[in-house]
């Protein structure tokens, strides 16, 4: 019985990990910065690899007009007009995850920065033109993550 | 010329070969494991690894077990990517702030009475650990938020903490507790020896009915939800402003896709996004998972497209399973139902 107990428990740990249910589709990086300066570093980055910053969503400030407590938490929006504007033509069904996004929250005297990675949309949107886009995006994401880590 | 070439070549190859072959603990645990378990090990939205008692308690093999299989459903992923030599190379990284002795774990059962442990389960384990092993709640709760406690208890049902904790590993735990945390010593709170024994003999039992995970659903869901609009784009944008007042959410703002990009008179105007949001929902969602972010503030879009008005906006159930944690999918499945209440309201 205890075999058969550990063989099910095996089978079933198998299939949550066949189960595409990979949380390492986020992207995440603890920076030794505080807050402030881990934002100014990300926004740093983000115009380093060519996007514009769009908006910097606001989500403590909300939250503390009702009462919630959190500590400095944002969105940082950011984007490249022709690419958007092609993409919003040519795959209309891509707007909702657009334009692409980071957010950005303080830990103690850390922040940690994250998003998804943009190569799961290659799954979400199998369209093989947008794939080059896909894998820009996930380069592009992986050394704005690498920098707000590096940065000390 | 050509054979100093190729020695050069050698050379480098033979310089690099170390590198290769001994993979960074510490840069692998920075890139993979410091946004949650802390740079040092003191934890966040993971476990405080470097906790002493902590360290005192785990095996080598649970380590790698654990960086291996993950936790299905609550938020520790598996690492699959990772090959034998970097695992490794974590295992001893993480190892590192042991400061005792190594311990090694038999693989053999414990031999106890469930039945028994069920009912002690239930007295001592079950107000931290969850009636049915399922661990504490919020599993993503950070620093960032308000906690007391530094660390959640874990879902001891979870098929990632059965595959990677032995029987001797979890009797240890028990024997000794978790100095620094809830988990108190078991012995020292008027436990026997075939208490502890009966009640990892229960433990055990929860891999005869672990918790659904279900995430092997989600892949018949479409990672945009669209409803056609048989509105023009103005009066669509006016009822899924209202049907979001109707759906218990405050409007925020709309704004063209293009927002921020070019000058507002340049922005397409058939491209607009609705933003809203229901702050009570989003707090209760911060407290589950603080990586949440992703998904804020809500949004809707309207677009005007070859003629035709779609109201279209991300699936949440479908970005729900990069997150790995089942208490965000529920939270998911009923901001999904949510948004498609409003687009259908608004496109009636």
């Amino acid at each position: 019985m205890n075999f058969l107990n550990r063989l099910a428990a095996l089978l079933l740990l198998a299939a949550a990990c066949a189960a595409p249910a990979a949380a390492d589709d986020l992207l995440m990086a603890r920076s030794d910065l505080m807050y402030p300066e881990a934002m100014m570093v990300l926004q740093s980055a983000i115009k380093a690899q060519g996007y514009t910053i769009t908006r910097l969503q606001q989500v403590n400030e909300n939250l503390a007009k009702r009462h919630y407590k959190s500590d400095m938490y944002r969105v940082v929006f950011f984007g490249k007009y022709d690419e958007v504007k092609a993409l919003a033509a040519s795959h209309p069904e891509l707007i909702p995850y657009l334009p692409l996004n980071i957010t950005i929250f303080a830990e103690g005297n850390n922040a940690i920065v994250l998003t998804a990675h943009p190569r799961t949309l290659e799954e979400f949107f199998p369209d093989p033109k947008l794939k080059p886009i896909f894998e820009r995006w996930e380069a592009d994401m992986v050394k704005i993550m690498d920098t707000v880590r590096e940065s000390k | 010329m050509i054979d100093r070439a190729i020695a050069l070549l050698a050379l480098l190859v033979l310089g690099a070969a170390p590198a290769l072959a001994a993979p960074d603990g510490a840069r692998l645990y920075s890139q993979n494991c410091a946004a949650c378990h802390g740079e040092n090990g003191t934890g966040g939205i993971g476990v405080p690894l470097a906790l002493p008692s902590f360290q005192a308690t785990i095996s080598d093999d649970y380590i790698r077990k654990t960086i291996i299989n993950g936790r299905p459903g609550r938020v520790m992923p598996s690492y699959k990517a990772l090959n034998k030599d970097q695992v490794e190379a974590l295992v001893r990284y993480v190892r590192s702030w042991n400061k005792g002795k190594a311990v090694t774990y038999s693989a053999l059962p414990v031999k106890g009475d469930p039945k028994h442990g069920a009912q002690l389960y239930a007295e001592e384990c079950a107000s931290c650990h969850g009636a049915d092993g399922e661990g504490g709640r919020g599993t993503g709760v950070t620093f960032s938020r308000p906690r007391d406690l530094p660390i959640m208890a874990p879902a001891l049902n979870n098929v990632g903490f059965l595959a990677s904790a032995t029987d001797a590993m979890i009797k240890r735990t028990l024997v000794e507790g978790h100095e620094g945390t809830p988990m108190v010593s078991y012995i020292k709170k008027g436990l026997t020896e075939q208490d502890i024994d009966d009640v990892v003999s229960f433990v055990r039992s929860f891999e005869r009915s672990p918790l659904p995970h279900n995430t092997a659903s989600l892949a018949a869901e479409k990672p945009v939800i669209i409803r056609q609009s048989p509105y023009d784009l103005k009066t669509t944008v006016a009822n899924v402003t209202q049907a979001i007042n109707n759906n218990n959410f405050f409007f925020g703002r709309a704004q063209p896709l293009e927002y921020g990009l070019v000058a507002p008179d340049k922005a397409d105007p058939h491209q607009v996004v609705l933003y809203f949001c229901n702050i009570s929902f989003l707090n209760q969602a911060l407290a589950i998972d603080p990586r949440v972010g992703m998904f804020l503030p809500c949004r809707i879009t309207v677009v005007e497209h070859n003629g035709k008005v779609q109201v279209m906006s991300v699936n949440p159930k479908v970005l729900s399973r990069l997150f790995n944690n089942s208490e965000l999918d529920v939270l998911c499945d009923r901001m999904q139902r949510s948004y498609i209440a409003i687009m259908e309201e608004a496109t009636l």
